[in-house]
C-alpha cells in the first residue's frame, strides 16, 4: 500500500510540453498530452474507483472498476487505460456506471474473506475504500462454491506475509516487480478463475528470485502482501518525510509512525533520487535503531584493558577535553586528530571538523571517503574542475550506451540499478568493465553487448586501450575538443594514448581481454549519441585509483560526453553520505567546497568567521596519523562513527596504531570494533533521532528529518559543540540549520541552501546559488566548472602486488545487496536471512587444484596475514581469482588486504591482494585472538554499570 | 614516520608523473603534489632523507622533487 498520506493519482506522470484540456464532470482540466483519463480526473480533484491501476505503474486494464463515459464514444471505456485528448467530455458518475461498478466488487469480494476488522489493512485497504465507493450492499453468489479462502500463507520472508486467500489477482505486485524492480520474480500462474500469484517456479518468497525490495508490497491494494510491522503494530498515525540512511543512492522515505515507533517505512514517491522506489535495506532494515546492543549512555575508562564506566555527558564531555589538551601540551598541539564520517550529516561532518580545525588547531582531519572515493576527488577536481559526479541519476534514462565499470550496482545501489535496467530493457546498450561475472551481465531481458573481464589491477591498460582507439580510429569528438578542451593538454594526451604500448593489442597481456572486444567496445562507446559511464570502488581503490578516474574523465571529454543529459562522468557512493562528507571539508588539505588550506583568501574567510587562525599546510590523512601513531608522534583522536578496525586495510597494523593512543573518542552507536580500543564512548543518534542533511552520489542535498529525540539525551552536534567548548572554543548553534547557514555563508557551492528552501523543493543538488537558485542537475554544461577541460596522462604502472608462486591467487572485495559496509547496522536486523556470514568465492578449477568444495573452510593467506572462511565455489569469478566481502568482523577480510595505496590521494588498494588458498580446519590464529579480544572486552563493556557504582561509592 | 613508507609513497607519485616527456614538468608535477597533499612533517622528514643519503631508495626524479620542497618557516 502506497502512504498513508499519499494520493494515488492511478497512471504515471505523462512528459509532453503539449497540453491537452478536459471536461471532467463538467471541470475543466489541463494536462500533458498522453496523461490518462484517471490521472486528468484526479488532476481535477475527482477520484475514479479503481483497483488494478496505481500511480507507480503503467495501466493494465483488467478490473474494469474505473469505467467512464466519454462523449461521442460508445461503451465504458476505462479510463486508466484511455488517454486524455484535447476536447474530451468525460463523466464519471451515472446509474448504469453505478451498476457496472457494483458488479465488479461483487464479484471481487464473494472470494475474499470477510474478516475485515481484524484484518491488518483494516484503516488502509483499497479493497475495502473500493466496496465502500461503489456502495457494495450484498453479494449474491456467497461463499459455498470454488473459492481460495484456505490458501496457506507464506511467511518466508522476514519482512513481509504473502496470504494468498485474499488476492484479488490485480496484478499490480507481478508488475511492480516488473517495471519498477525489474527482478521479474512474479507471475500469474494458472488462468480465469484458478489464477494465483507466484514467485519463481512456486516457491516460497525466500526461496525465490526475490530481493525483498518490497514494490510488490507497497504496490498490493490488499492485506495479501503486507508488511510484518504492520500486522504486528497495526496502521501507522502519520508520516515524518525523511532519507535512507544506508548507501548513496540516498532514497527519500516517508517514516510512517506511530507515537515515536516506526511502522513502516514507504519510499516517497515525489524523491527525485528514487520515484518511489527503495531496496530491501532502506524499507525494511531499520530494526538496528532500537537493538538492545545500543549504547546510550557515556563512558569512559583510562586504558582499554579497565573495564567501562558509565557517567554523564558532562563527565564525558570534560574527560575528553583534559585528556585532548593533555595530549596537545606534552607532545604538541599536532599531535590529536579526528575523522568524520560519511554516516553522519553534513552538518555534523561540518562540526567536526571545525572542532579540529578550531578547537584543536591544527588540520589532522580525514573521512573514511579516503578508503573508498577520494580518488573520484582528486581525478574529477583536476579534469573537469569539480570533485563530484556530472549527472542525476535521471539522466540515465537518455543515455544510449550505458559503461559499468568497476561497480556492481544490482548489489550496491540498487534503486538506481533499477533505473538503469529500466533504460536497458528499453534497449541501451551494455559495456561492463568487471573481473567478475555480476549480476547485470546477464539478467531477465539485458545481456551485456561486452563484458571486459579484465584481470584485477588492470584497469589504466584497459581505459588505455578504450582511448588508443578512439584516438587512432579518429573517434575523438574533435569540435567538442577545441571548444570545450585545453589545446596542450589534448596534444600531448593524443601523442600519449597513441603510443603503440597503449593499443589493445600490447594491452591485452596485461588485462586479458581480447583486442577486438576492446575495439568494439570502443567504438559502441564513442558512436553512441549519448554514452554514460558509472563507476564504483573497483576503480577507485587501487594502486592506480587516481589515475584510472582521469582516465574515465578523458576519455568522456575526447568523445564530448559531458555537459548535458545522457552522459557524464558518474561515481556511484558507497556510503550515504560520501559526497557530503567530502563537500563539507573534512579532508586535511581542503576546507569546505574543496578549496585548499593553502589559499589565503580562503582561510582569511574562514578565520573571520571562526576567530581563530587556520594552519595554511594540509595536515595528516588517516594512514598517515596510523604511521604516526606508531612512531608516537600522534597520541589522540575523534572518531565519529568510523569502524577502522574492520573496515582499514592491514588490520594487525590498523589496530596496533590504535593501542598506541593514549586518547580515543568515539561517536557510534554501538562498541564496534574500534571502539573496543576507544577510552571515551560517545553515544550517537541514529538517523531516526536527528536533523540534518545528506548529499547523495548527484550532489543531491536531502533533509534527515527527527521522529524521536536521541536516546542518549543529546544530539551528536551537540555533544561536539560541547567539546570544542570544554576545550577553550567557543562554538555555538541551536539546530542544525544554523549549521547549515554557516556552510552556506562559508561555501560557494552551497550560498542558495537552506531548510526553508529544501523544503519547499523536497531536495537540492549543489552548486546552488545566484546562479543556480534551485540547484545544477547536469554539471558543465556550456563550460567545464574549471574553464577548459583539462587532459592528462595515465601511463600504466603494475600493482606492486602480484601473484607468485607462495602467492599464486589475486583476491578482491566486493558487498552484497542485504548487508552494509562493516555491517555494524544490517547485522542487527533481519537482513541477516539472506547472508549470514562471508563467503570465499572460487572458481572450480582453482578449487579442484586444491581440493576444496562448497562449503569447506579454507585458509585466505597474505602476505600481511591470514584468514579462514567458508568457500563457494563458483563461476562468477575467473580462474587465478577469489572474491569476498567484509560485512562481518570475524571474517577478517581486512587482516589480508594490505597496505598499498593510490599514489594520489592513499586510498586503499582493496581491490588486489595476492593470496593463497588452502583447505583448513580450524580458525586463524588472528582470528583465536579477536575472539578472545572480543570476549574480553564484552566483559569489560557489562561491567559499566557496576564500575558506575562502585566509582560513585 | 617510517622512511620506508615515505620513500614508497614518494615513488609512487613518482611513477604517475613519470609518464610526461617533459624532465623539468616530472619534477615540477611531485613536488607540487607532495606540498599539496603531504603534512609538512613528512616533507620534512623525506627532506632529511634526501641531504642525509642522497635519497637512498627514490627515483632520480623524486629526489630532485624533494630537494626543490620547500617547507613552512
Ligand atoms: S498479491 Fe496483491 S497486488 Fe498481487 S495480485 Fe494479489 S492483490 Fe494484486
Ligand atoms: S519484494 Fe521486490 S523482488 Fe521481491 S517479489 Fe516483490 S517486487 Fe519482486
Ligand atoms: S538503494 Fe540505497 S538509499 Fe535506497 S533504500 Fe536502498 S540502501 Fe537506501
Ligand atoms: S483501474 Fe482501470 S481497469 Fe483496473
Amino acid at each position: 500500500m502506497l502512504s498513508i498520506t499519499d494520493r494515488d493519482r492511478g497512471t504515471p506522470a505523462a512528459h509532453s510540453d503539449n497540453r491537452v484540456t478536459i471536461e471532467v464532470d463538467g471541470n475543466a482540466v489541463e494536462v500533458p498530452e498522453g496523461t490518462s483519463v484517471m490521472r486528468a480526473a484526479s488532476e481535477a480533484g475527482i477520484d475514479i474507483p479503481k483497483l488494478c491501476a496505481t500511480e507507480s505503474l503503467n495501466a493494465f486494464g483488467s478490473c474494469r472498476l474505473c469505467l467512464v463515459e466519454i462523449e461521442g464514444k460508445r461503451g465504458y471505456p476505462a479510463s486508466c487505460h484511455t488517454p486524455a485528448t484535447d476536447g474530451m467530455k468525460v463523466r464519471t458518475q451515472s446509474e448504469r456506471l453505478h451498476k457496472l461498478r457494483r458488479n465488479v466488487m461483487e464479484l471481487y469480494i464473494s472470494d475474499h474473506p470477510l474478516d475485515c476488522l481484524t484484518c491488518p489493512a483494516n484503516g488502509n485497504c483499497e479493497l475495502e475504500d473500493m466496496a465502500g465507493v461503489v456502495g457494495l450492499r450484498e453479494v449474491r453468489y456467497g461463499y459455498e462454491g470454488k473459492n481460495h479462502l484456505d490458501s496457506q500463507k507464506d511467511d518466508s520472508n522476514p519482512y513481509f506475509s504473502f496470504d494468498p486467500s485474499k488476492c484479488i489477482v490485480c496484478s499490480r505486485c507481478v508488475r511492480a516487480c516488473d517495471e519498477v524492480q525489474g527482478t521479474l520474480a512474479l507471475t500469474v500462474q494458472g488462468r480465469g478463475f484458478d489464477s494465483v500469484i507466484s514467485a519463481s517456479q512456486n516457491q516460497p518468497f525466500m526461496d525465490s528470485e526475490c530481493v525483498s525490495c518490497g514494490a510488490c508490497v507497497q504496490a498490493c491494494p490488499t492485506a495479501t502482501l503486507m508488511e510484518k510491522s504492520v500486522i504486528e503494530l497495526g496502521q501507522p498515525q502519520r508520516t515524518v518525510t525523511t532519507t535512507c540512511a544506508y548507501c548513496g543512492v540516498g532514497c527519500s522515505f516517508k517514516a510512517e509512525v506511530k507515537g515515536d515507533q516506526v511502522v513502516r517505512m514507504v519510499p516517497n514517491l515525489d524523491g527525485r533520487a528514487n520515484e518511489g522506489h527503495s531496496c530491501v535495506k532502506g524499507r525494511f532494515a531499520y530494526g538496528y535503531t532500537t537493538h538492545p546492543d545500543r549504547i546510550t549512555t557515556p563512558m569512559i575508562r583510562e586504558s582499554i584493558h579497565a573495564p567501562w564506566r558509565e557517567v554523564s555527558w558532562d563527565a564525558a564531555i570534560e574527560y575528553a577535553a583534559r585528556e585532548f589538551r593533555r595530549i596537545q601540551d606534552t607532545y604538541g598541539q599536532d599531535a590529536v586528530g579526528g575523522v568524520t564520517s560519511s554516516r553522519c550529516t553534513n552538518e555534523e561532518t561540518f562540526i567536526v571538523q571545525k572542532l579540529v580545525r578550531a578547537a584543536f588547531g591544527n588540520n589532522n582531519v580525514d573521512t573514511c571517503a579516503r578508503v573508498c572515493h577520494s580518488p573520484t576527488g582528486y581525478g574529477l577536481k583536476n579534469t573537469l574542475g569539480e570533485s563530484a559526479g556530472t549527472q542525476a541519476f535521471e539522466s540515465v534514462e537518455k543515455a544510449d550506451v550505458i559503461v559499468v565499470i568497476g561497480a556492481n550496482p544490482t548489489e550496491g545501489h540498487p534503486v538506481f540499478a533499477s533505473r538503469m535496467k529500466r533504460r536497458l530493457r528499453e534497449g541501451a546498450r551494455l559495456i561492463i568493465v568487471d573481473p567478475r561475472q555480476i549480476e547485470l551481465v546477464r539478467t531477465p531481458h539485458i545481456e551485456a553487448d561486452h563484458h571486459l573481464q579484465l584481470r584485477p589491477g588492470s584497469n589504466v591498460a584497459l581505459i588505455n586501450a578504450l582511448a588508443h582507439v578512439v584516438v587512432t580510429e579518429g573517434l575523438v569528438d574533435q569540435d567538442y575538443v577545441d571548444q570545450r578542451c585545453e589545446r596542450e593538454s589534448f596534444e600531448e594526451w593524443k601523442e600519449f594514448i597513441s603510443r603503440p604500448e597503449n593499443s589493445p593489442e600490447a594491452t591485452a597481456s596485461i588485462t586479458g581481454v581480447s583486442a577486438d572486444e576492446v575495439r568494439a567496445a570502443a567504438r559502441l562507446y564513442a558512436t553512441a549519441n549519448n554514452a554514460a559511464i558509472y563507476y564504483g570502488l573497483g576503480v577507485t581503490e587501487h594502486s592506480q585509483g587516481s589515475t584510472m578516474v582521469i582516465g574515465i574523465a578523458n576519455l568522456a571529454m575526447a568523445t564530448g560526453n559531458l555537459g548535458r543529459e545522457g552522459v557524464g562522468v558518474n561515481p556511484l557512493r558507497g556510503q550515504n553520505n560520501v559526497q557530503g562528507s567530502c563537500d563539507m571539508g573534512s579532508f586535511p588539505h581542503e576546507l569546505a567546497g574543496y578549496r585548499h588550506v593553502s589559499g589565503a583568501a580562503t582561510r582569511e574567510l574562514f578565520q573571520t568567521a571562526w576567530g581563530v587562525p587556520i594552519q595554511p599546510e594540509p595536515g595528516f590523512r588517516i594512514p598517515n596519523m596510523f604511521e604516526a601513531a606508531l612512531d608516537g608522534e600522534f597520541k589522540g583522536m575523534f572518531i565519529q562513527g568510523e569502524d577502522f578496525a574492520q573496515s582499514d586495510p592491514n588490520t594487525k597494523h590498523v589496530t596496533a596504531a590504535l593501542e598506541a593512543m593514549e586518547c580515543i573518542v568515539i561517536q557510534d552507536l554501538f562498541l564496534n570494533e574500534t571502539a573496543k580500543y576507544a577510552h571515551v564512548f560517545f553515544p550517537g543518534s541514529s538517523f531516526l533521532e536527528k536533523d540534518g542533511t545528506f548529499t547523495n552520489a548527484e550532489r543531491r542535498i536531502s533533509r534527515v528529518r527527527k521522529i524521536r529525540e536521541p536516546l542518549s539525551g543529546k544530539s551528536e552536534w551537540e555533544a561536539v559543540q560541547e567539546l570544542a567548548q570544554a576545550m577553550g572554543y567557543d562554538m555555538h548553534y541551536d539546530h542544525p540549520s544554523e549549521i547549515m547557514a554557516e556552510i552556506a555563508r562559508l561555501t560557494p557551492t552551497f550560498t542558495g541552501v537552506t531548510y526553508e528552501k529544501l523544503d519547499e523543493l523536497g531536495s537540492i543538488q549543489w552548486p546552488c546559488n545566484e546562479r543556480a537558485p534551485e540547484g545544477t542537475p547536469t554539471m558543465h554544461v556550456g563550460e567545464f566548472v574549471r574553464g577548459k577541460g583539462h587532459f592528462m596522462l595515465t601511463g600504466y604502472v603494475p600493482t606492486e602486488e602480484r601473484s607468485t608462486s607462495r602467492f599464486p591467487l589475486l583476491m578482491t572485495t566486493g558487498r552484497v545487496l542485504t548487508q552494509y559496509n562493516v555491517g555494524a547496522q544490517t547485522r542487527r536486523t533481519g537482513n541477516t536471512a539472506w547472508h549470514a556470514e562471508d563467503l570465499l568465492e572460487i572458481h572450480p578449477h582453482d578449487a579442484s587444484e586444491r581440493g576444496i568444495g562448497d562449503g569447506d573452510h579454507v585458509g585466505v593467506t597474505s602476505r600481511v596475514g591470514d584468514t579462514v572462511l567458508r568457500a563457494q565455489v563458483t563461476e562468477r569469478v575467473q580462474p587465478g581469482v577469489v572474491y569476498t566481502t567484509f560485512h562481518f568482523p570475524h571474517t577478517g577480510a581486512n587482516v589480508i588486504t594490505t597496505e598499498h595505496s593510490d599514489w594520489a590521494t592513499n586510498c586503499p588498494e582493496y581491490k588486489v591482494t595476492a593470496v593463497q588458498v588452502t583447505k583448513v580446519n580450524e580458525p586463524s590464529e588472528w582470528q583465536r585472538r579477536h575472539r578472545e579480544f572480543s570476549e574480553q572486552q564484552r566483559k569489560l563493556l557489562e561491567e559499566r554499570r557496576a564500575a558506575a557504582r562502585r566509582a560513585s561509592g | 614516520m617510517k622512511i620506508e613508507r615515505l620513500v614508497a609513497m614518494a615513488n609512487d607519485i613518482g611513477k604517475y608523473f613519470a609518464s610526461r616527456s617533459d624532465n623539468e614538468a616530472v619534477i615540477e608535477g611531485i613536488a607540487d603534489h607532495m606540498t599539496k597533499f603531504w603534512d609538512p612533517r613528512m616533507r620534512r622528514q623525506i627532506i632529511a632523507h634526501v641531504s642525509e643519503t642522497g635519497g637512498e631508495g627514490l627515483n632520480a626524479h623524486v629526489a630532485d622533487a624533494v630537494r626543490r620542497l620547500a617547507l613552512p618557516p
